[in-house]
């Protein structure tokens, strides 16, 4: 047992133990707490993968700035325990036993048919210089396009978080039922 | 040396821990945060089918994944805060105004 391995294993059980309680639990913040453990575990493996760039960025973006926005609309909006509300019986029922049914054929197929090559540490080189390269020559035009998508959600962010505009004097505001 | 089915199951977990917990959830935030979950297991089999094909195109894929999450976080939470407002809400079930 490599030390690849090992620290695949643990990586990959900080992330399971994660999602799973994100599931498991009813408060918001406790899933948003449990989803920055599953995002660090998860820049872990990039980095056993030899991705460096791709776990730096992980961290930064989405464990960093993602999740903080969601812990503070979280606080902003007082978020409290959430209601449970009954499902469908009929999904309790053939649901549960359905998705362990799939995902342990899904997992036995995967494992049976395509698990005889393995992927060395550190396979490829993820560094910095190398994708920016990449980046910046072929995937030049992509990149300026997503920065006008980023513009345009900023923008729509401002349009759909700003307050409605206050009705003049005299005229009484809209009832929103 | 780790196999790269290994990989691609912890990848399928997280999917389908997300798909999970966005049919089975009733706060709107952790139906959202569910969503993040399913791009980072798909992020996950991004990285390990790069690793294993030797095409780095595939961690450019992973980044231009993050910068769609980051804006859609921005839109999304934004949309969250506006239902807030008008409905003071955050249960799924009691916004339902476009229900039949």
């Amino acid at each position: 047992m490599s030390v690849h391995l090992i620290l695949f294993l643990a990586f990959g059980a900080v992330c399971v133990a994660g999602a799973i309680n994100l599931l498991a639990q009813t408060h918001p913040i406790n899933s948003a707490l449990s989803l920055i453990a599953v995002m660090a575990a998860l820049a872990g493996e990039y980095l056993l993968l030899g991705a460096e760039f791709v776990a730096a960025v992980q961290v930064i973006v989405y464990a960093g700035a993602i999740m903080v926005l969601f812990v503070f609309v979280i606080m902003l909006l007082n978020a409290g325990v959430e209601e449970r509300t009954q499902g469908s019986r009929v999904a309790v029922l053939f649901g549960i036993p359905g998705m362990l049914l799939g995902s342990i054929l899904v997992a036995w197929v995967v494992l049976r048919h395509s698990g005889t090559e393995a992927v060395a540490a550190g396979a490829l080189p993820g560094d910095p210089i190398t994708v920016g390269q990449l980046l910046f020559h072929d995937f030049l035009l992509p990149f300026e396009i997503t920065s006008i998508l980023i513009l345009i959600a900023i923008m729509g962010a401002v349009v759909l978080a700003s307050k409605p505009p206050t009705s003049p004097a005299g005229v009484a505001p809209r009832e929103v039922d | 040396m780790v196999p790269l089915s290994y990989y691609l199951v912890l990848s399928g977990f997280l999917f389908a821990c997300g798909v999970i917990g966005f049919l089975i959830k009733r706060n709107i935030l952790t139906i959202f945060m569910s969503i993040e979950l399913m791009l980072n297991g798909v992020n996950l089999s991004f990285v390990s089918f790069a690793a294993h094909w030797h095409a780095l195109a595939g961690q450019i894929f992973v980044f231009f994944v993050m910068v769609v999450a980051a804006a859609e976080t921005a839109v999304g939470l934004a949309i969250i805060i506006a239902v807030y407002r008008t409905r003071e809400t955050l249960n799924v079930d009691q916004v339902n105004l476009l229900k039949l």
